[in-house]
Order: C-alpha cells, then structure tokens, then sequence
C-alpha cells in the first residue's frame, strides 16, 4: 500500500471488511480515528491500536497501523507494555463498555491513576454485542434481558467518574454520529500528556434499537472544559449522560518512563555478589 | 553425627528465634564470615507467615567444598527463645552429638529437644546483651558461633565494619562489644566440629548470592529490558532486584496491578520488540494461563519464572514444593504448545533463566521457568558460574515485501517479525485463530496450519545437550529435575561409594520433553527412580504420557514443606540391592 506524505484518513483505513452490523455505530469510530490520526499527521507505522474482545474491540484489524486484538479486558495492560517499551510509538487502546469497565474494570481504575501518555477509547453501547444481547456494567438497571430477566437492577457504572475520581488526566465524551466532533476529540486525547479517556456513544442497533435515537439526545456542554478536579466532578454528578464535550484537561506529570539510556553496563551488575 | 559422605559434610547450625529477633540477620552474616573465610555453605530461611513476632530459623550448612542442600541432622541448635520452637522442630533434626545453646531465662527446654540430646549449654545471652549498650542477642550469638566454629575474629569483626558502617559508630561499636562478648563466651561449647582448611582455592572467584537473584542476573544477561511485577512470595525478591537493574541498563520496570497485568505488560513490551520477562508464583501463575496462550497463539516472545510454593490456594508462601509442574504443563486451554524449564540448582537459576530468554526469543513464545523457594531463597556460597552465550536474538523483518505476511508458515515454524515502527509492514496481532497475515479465521486450513507451525518450532529447536544434566554411568537410573537434583546427587554419590552404579539424569528442558534422548538414556536400566517434591508424582506421570517407562520404574515423591532427604534417597536407590 502506497501511503502518502503525509498520510491521507484513508491511508489508514485496511482492506479488511467489518464484522458489525449495519447500521453500528461503531463504523462511524472507525473513520473519526482515520480522521484523527491523519489530522495528527501520524504515520501508520508509529501508531498501534490496542483492543481487547468485543464487537467494538475489532477495530484494530480495520486500521492500517500497528495493532493487537488481545484476550478479554487486558487491552489496557498490552498498551501499558508497549508505550513504556516504546515510548515513541502512539498508543491507542480501544475497546466496549464490556471489556473496559466489566472484565477489565480493575486495569481502568490503575491505567487512570498510572497515567501512562496514551489513549483510552470506550465504545460504549450499553450491551454485550458479541454474545447477543446481555446486560453490560452501562446499561440501565430496567434493561430486559434473557440472563437477566426484568433487569439487573444495578446502577450503571458512570465511566467519567470513575476516570476522574481514579486521576485520568482528559476525561471526555463523544457520540459516534458526529464524526467531525469525535475526531476531534480524539486529536485532542492523543495531544494531551498522560492518560487520556474518551467515552464514545456507539449505538447497537441490534440488540438496543432504542439507541437510534441517542442522536436528537445528545447535546453539548453547557460550560467549559476545567483544569479543576473538584469543578469537573460537581458538574459531572449532575450529567444527564448525553452531554458530549471535554470535561477535564488535567496537569498531571505522566508517568515516568525511562529514557533508555544505560548507566552500567550488563556485565556489571554481578559485582554485589562477589566474595 | 554419622558422617556419610566424608569431610564435605561440613557444619550445620540452626539459629532460631522469634520473628524479627535478627536470626536471619546473624545467619547471613555467620555465612558471610565463612565466604570471607574462603568456605562454602548455604542459609535457608524457615518463617511464619507473620512480619513480626511469629517464628523465625536461619538453617545454616558450612564447608570446605560446595554444598546445596542440609544434610542430615543439625550439629549446633542456637535457640534466641523457644517460642513457636514446635512449628520448626520437623526441619531441625537433633541426635544425641546435637549441642543446643540457649538462654535458661528463655523458657523451659521443649521435651523434643531434651530427649534428643543431652549436650545442653546455657548462656545467658539475654543478660549478656543488656549489659551492652545498644546490645542485641542476635549479635552476641554471632560471636559465640563464630568463636564456636573457629572463625576468625578479625573475618567476622571486617565483616561487621562493612555491613553497619551506614548504621553510625554507635551501632557499630555495641555490635562489635556484642560480638567480642560471644567471643568470650564460644569456649563453653565443645565438641562441636570446626570449620578447617577449604578446598576453595583464591583463584576460584566465589559469589555469594540466592537463586531468586541468580535468575533476575539471567534475564538481564539474556536480554531481558522490560520486566512487570506484582508481589508474591516467594518470587518477589526477582522483581526487587530487577527494578533498579534494568534501570540502570536502561530498561523499564512496571508494578502491575495483578498477575492479569503484569503478563499482558510483558506480552505488550515484547510485541514492541523488547525482551520481557515477569516472576511469580502459583496463585499468580494461574491468573496468567489465559493470556499465555495468547503469547502462544500471537507468538510473543516472553518468559514467567514461577517460584513455587506448597499449593494449591495460597497454599504455603514460604515453603517449597515442586507441585506446579501439571499447571506448567497441562495449565493452557487449547492446543498450545509452549517451553517450560526448571533451574538445577541455586547456581543454575542464572543459566536456565537466560536460557529461556534465548530460547522464548528464538521460538517467539512463552516460557514458563519452574524454580521454588528452596531454589529462590536459599543464599549459597558458590563458584562464579561460567558466563554463557545465550542472548535473545529473534528473528526480525529486515525488510518489507510488499505483502508481509506475520504468520507465514515457514519450514521451522517461525515467522520473522515486524517490529512496530517498520514502515510498510503494520499488522495486527491476534490472539483468535488467524491466517498468515493475522486475519481472524476459523477456517479449519488456516487452524491446523497455524497449530502445526507453533508446534514445529517448539519441537524442531536444537536445544542441544542442555535438555538436562547426566551423572554417572550404570543400570540404576535417577530420573528427577529442579530443587530435588541435589539431594539426588548426593544420594547417588553416597550410593556409588558403596559400589552401586548410578546414573542421575535431571531434566532442565520439561517441554518439549526430550523423548527419544530419554529414552536413550533409561535404555537398559535394571531400576528406575523418578524422584520430585510433590504429593502426586506429576513428572513421573508426565513421563508415562510420553516414553515407554519398564514396569518396574519407581515412583518416589512427596509434598512439601519438607525437602526430600538424601538418607531417604538414598533408601529407595539401596532398597533393591539389599533383597
């Protein structure tokens, strides 16, 4: 494939064809990371897409760039490996509701608090998509469903909190649909030091039809971003969960990874163990 | 005590105490002593489970020449107190030449060590320390050990001056008061062996060093710059030596939130072309199975060293037990052919380990390196090992086709890997079955394909005479491997003075199991023995699932804590010929 200088959204769109359903949201994320990425003037070989397992954790395989499509919830973990392995690589972990908050909930709380400079992209449908239709830690709590019957009755598990409260450092959400707006946002995640989580709307419209009409619910923020955790998290108790926009750009120093520089050589390192 | 094996026997001391009353503290240093003094020994550690205030027992074997194990009974008993003494009295194993030194104001003598012997000293140690300023018992009991064995003063005063010179003057000079003390006082216990002329000669460089360090030292010789952790005992000791080492090279370590983490931190790290290892134990060792298959079917390079303990559960933290072997092996769900190799002995833990960097690198797979406590956490004076050449070395693209195709399906199964970052060659790992260029297919072509190339170059590696270590030549085969090598070799070469012929065959590669040099080497044998430290037989099982074995071949085996004994080796390898 002849890549073109710089490289064009197509230019990192695969041959490969998708496994969605018509009509996913998930399309429309696929082409806003294009978008972005050629924004960001990236070449395909410096960037790597990072999934775990779901509908939505296919997506690396789609894109012309570095990517690995690992086991269920660890996406977070592969991605942490791989930036401070390579540090000049631009990480991207992409992955459902499922995956991230369910499965991989624990590596999202530490992945926040590490702050590793990387990307964190939810593609969040409220459901199990590739197991046909279950209840995820996002759906509602009356949501009826074959394994739980009448709903779980659960309170949804609130992705922006959870980021804020546990020290992700841009917190933000999109919705599939507006594709300007959500490259956009991913522009600016992948900008911004540390760790940056972008929560994406994605309806599934197979299993939740109703989510069809997530387009006339979304609206934007009625204020601006804040760079204060406290005035970010008063607004965020308040959301009505459809209010797309950046929440937080926070200052806080990235994780330190080492600059590969050698103070002692390998053949060293057995002298504290010399008679 | 019977000496069995001639003047290698050596001393064995036990210096016990409640947790945090310094015994593992003045072990180390009575072994450092005899380092300095140009012997060799070992220190293994018995503790409870509690940081402070449970039980504690430095069991130490000193010698003229190399020694891997305890052996037999314990020569002197040094009780601090004798609280908890109960928990230990199974590993401290007392007769009649046994002396036991211990402070009257410590509690009554437990009856199990009164009807053991009868060489009874008392020393008032607790006294002896108060009477110092800053005095510490642990201290005092180093002087009259040291002064006991006939180690010099000067060696373990220099020794003291180097370990506390941090500490300030104050510390050192109580310390050195403490030790001067106990000088006095070693007179008070005779009959006790010495520590004599050493056959370490000063052109042989000794290291005193643990396994656990040995096999951080290995991976970092093998190539290893990313490493990611998560506490467990007994394997932490690899992860907190590594952490400023690979800084210093330049490499990275990350604290993981769980073993979930750390090993798709490493699979991550390697798929980013950096050589990449983690250490753990059973319970963690279980968490990763899942994503070790991925490192299988996405053809990772990456190592795990598990230091076992008695399982399964928590089991038992501090203990070892060679119990893991079935999980090593069988742990995986699906065909997943992988590398699983176990260090011989404390020395070997730096061999193995950089082996399996060189070879997971080499076969772009997991490696699994079955060490254990008593391997991980014994300190052992030895030789400095020879410096190998096993580096990694995996098998790059250097140059892009136009259609790189990540899993081709080569003659010898390995693929040559893009490193991210090489332009025109991005493809995407995946741990679903997958056609050469990585595609998701569950097409049956693509699956037995990609299954037959993964097998082929685990089994198709030349992994030369290293597969194990073979001893001796004769018609009574040992077949063991890991910690229970040394107390076979000592068994065997007890045997062989007593004109049995034995040949000890102790395996290092455990998968791919060589068959056929197996077999070669059973190949008329007239008594068989598969020895190892677990309660049920899993080598001796595995190698049934894979090499004829006559009907006659023998299972010997037990769980942990305790090791198997070379008295009772020695037993099964002479039981035959005594009929």
């Amino acid at each position: 494939m002849n890549i073109s200088n710089p490289a064009k959204a197509s230019d990192f769109k695969s041959d490969l064809k998708p496994v969605w359903c018509p009509g996913c949201g998930d399309y429309h994320v696929l082409l806003s990371m294009t978008k972005a990425l050629a924004e960001l003037e990236c070449r395909p070989e410096e960037v790597a897409v990072i999934s775990g397992i779901g509908c939505s954790s296919r997506i690396p395989a789609y894109l012309n760039c570095y990517g690995f499509h690992g086991v269920h919830g660890r996406s977070l973990p592969l991605g942490t490996g791989l930036k401070v392995a390579r540090p000049d690589m631009t990480v991207i972990v992409a992955g459902g509701d499922g995956d991230g908050f369910s499965i991989g909930g624990n590596h999202f709380l530490h992945a926040c608090r590490r702050n590793i400079d990387l990307t964190y992209i939810v593609m969040d449908n409220r459901v199990y998509g590739m197991t046909k239709g279950q209840p995820s830690p996002t759906t509602e709590p009356d949501w009826d469903s074959a394994l739980s019957p009448g709903g779980t009755g659960l309170s949804p598990f609130h992705p922006l909190v959870i980021a804020l409260a546990s020290g992700a450092n841009f917190v933000a959400r999109a919705f599939s649909g507006d594709i300007k707006g959500t490259s956009n946002m991913i522009v600016e995640a992948v900008r911004h030091p540390g760790f940056s989580f972008v929560e994406i709307l994605s309806p599934c419209v197979t299993f939740r039809p109703e989510q069809r009409e997530w387009k006339s619910a979304i609206h934007p923020p009625t204020v601006e971003p804040t760079d204060d955790p406290a005035r970010a998290a008063r607004r965020i108790m308040t959301d009505d969960g459809f209010n797309v926009g950046i929440l937080y750009r926070g200052t806080r120093r990235p994780y330190r990874i080492g600059d590969g520089v050698a103070s002692r050589e390998v053949g060293d390192l057995d002298t504290a163990f010399a008679i | 005590m019977t000496d069995q094996t001639g003047s290698g026997r050596g001393i064995s001391i036990a210096l016990t105490g409640s947790g945090g009353a310094g015994v593992m503290t003045a072990g180390g240093m009575l072994l450092q002593a005899a380092a300095k003094a140009g012997f060799y020994g070992l220190q293994t550690r018995s503790v409870g489970p509690q940081i402070r205030g449970g039980e504690a027992a430095a069991l130490l074997r000193m010698s003229n020449s190399p020694v891997e194990i305890h052996r037999g009974g314990f020569d002197i008993l040094f009780a601090l107190d004798w609280s908890n003494f109960s928990r230990f009295a199974a590993e401290i194993q007392l007769d009649e030449t046994s002396v036991v030194i211990f402070d009257p104001d410590g509690g009554a003598v437990p009856d199990i060590v009164s009807t053991a012997t009868k060489n009874l000293v008392e020393l008032p140690v607790k006294q002896m320390a108060a009477d110092i300023a800053g005095g510490r018992m642990n201290m005092i009991a180093l002087g009259i050990l040291a002064g006991a064995i006939g180690l010099s003063r000067e060696t373990v005063i220099g020794l003291i001056s180097d370990k506390l010179s941090a500490k300030g003057e104050a510390v050192l000079e109580a310390s050195r008061a403490c030790l001067d003390a106990g000088y006095a006082q070693a007179s008070a216990v005779t009959s006790v062996p010495k520590l004599e002329s050493t056959q370490a000669g000063d052109d042989v460089p000794r290291w005193l060093i643990t396994g656990n360090e040995a096999a951080a030292l290995g991976a970092v010789r093998g190539g290893i710059k990313f490493a990611a952790a998560y506490p467990i005992t007994p394997a932490t000791e690899i992860l907190e030596w590594l952490a400023p080492a690979l800084s210093s090279v330049g490499g990275n370590l990350v604290q993981a939130e769980d073993e979930l983490a750390s090993i798709n931190m490493i699979i991550g790290a390697s798929y980013g072309g950096v050589p990449s290892i983690t250490a753990t134990s059973g319970p963690g060792l279980a968490l990763m199975t899942e994503s070790i298959g991925l490192a299988i079917a996405a053809e990772i390079p990456v190592v795990v060293v598990d230091v076992m303990r008695g399982g399964p559960s928590t089991g038992i933290p501090t203990k070892s037990e060679q119990s893991d072997l079935n999980i090593a092996l069988y742990g995986l769900h699906g065909d997943a052919p992988h590398l699983v190799v176990a260090p011989l002995s404390v020395a070997d833990c730096l061999f193995t380990t950089q082996w399996a960097v060189h070879l997971a690198e080499a076969v772009q797979g997991p490696a699994i390196v079955l060490s254990d406590q008593y391997l991980g956490q014994t300190q052992m004076i030895i030789d400095k090992p020879a410096e190998v050449a096993f580096f990694a070395a995996r098998n790059r693209v250097d140059k892009v086709d136009t259609d790189y195709t990540r899993y081709a399906v080569t003659a010898d199964g390995v693929s040559p890997m893009a490193i991210p970052g090489m332009a025109g060659a991005q493809y995407t790992a995946d741990g679903l079955a997958h056609s050469v260029s990585g595609t998701p297919s569950s097409a049956a072509a693509d699956h037995h394909a990609q299954l037959a190339k993964r097998k082929r170059k685990i089994e198709g590696h030349t992994y030369g005479d290293h597969w194990a270590e073979i001893e001796g030549e004769g018609d009574v085969v040992i077949l063991t491997w890991g910690s229970s090598t040394a107390p076979v070799k000592e068994a065997a070469a007890l045997a062989r003075t007593k004109g049995i012929h034995v040949k000890t065959v102790c395996v290092r590669l455990l998968a791919p199991l060589r068959v056929a040099a197996l077999e070669a080497e059973i190949a008329g044998a007239r008594q068989i023995l598969v020895i190892e430290q677990n309660d049920s037989a899993q080598f001796y099982r595995y190698l049934r699932g894979h090499i004829d074995l006559p009907h006659y071949t023998k299972a010997f085996h037990h769980p942990g804590p305790l090791m198997l004994g070379v008295d009772e080796i020695y037993e099964e390898i002479t039981r035959e010929h005594r009929l």
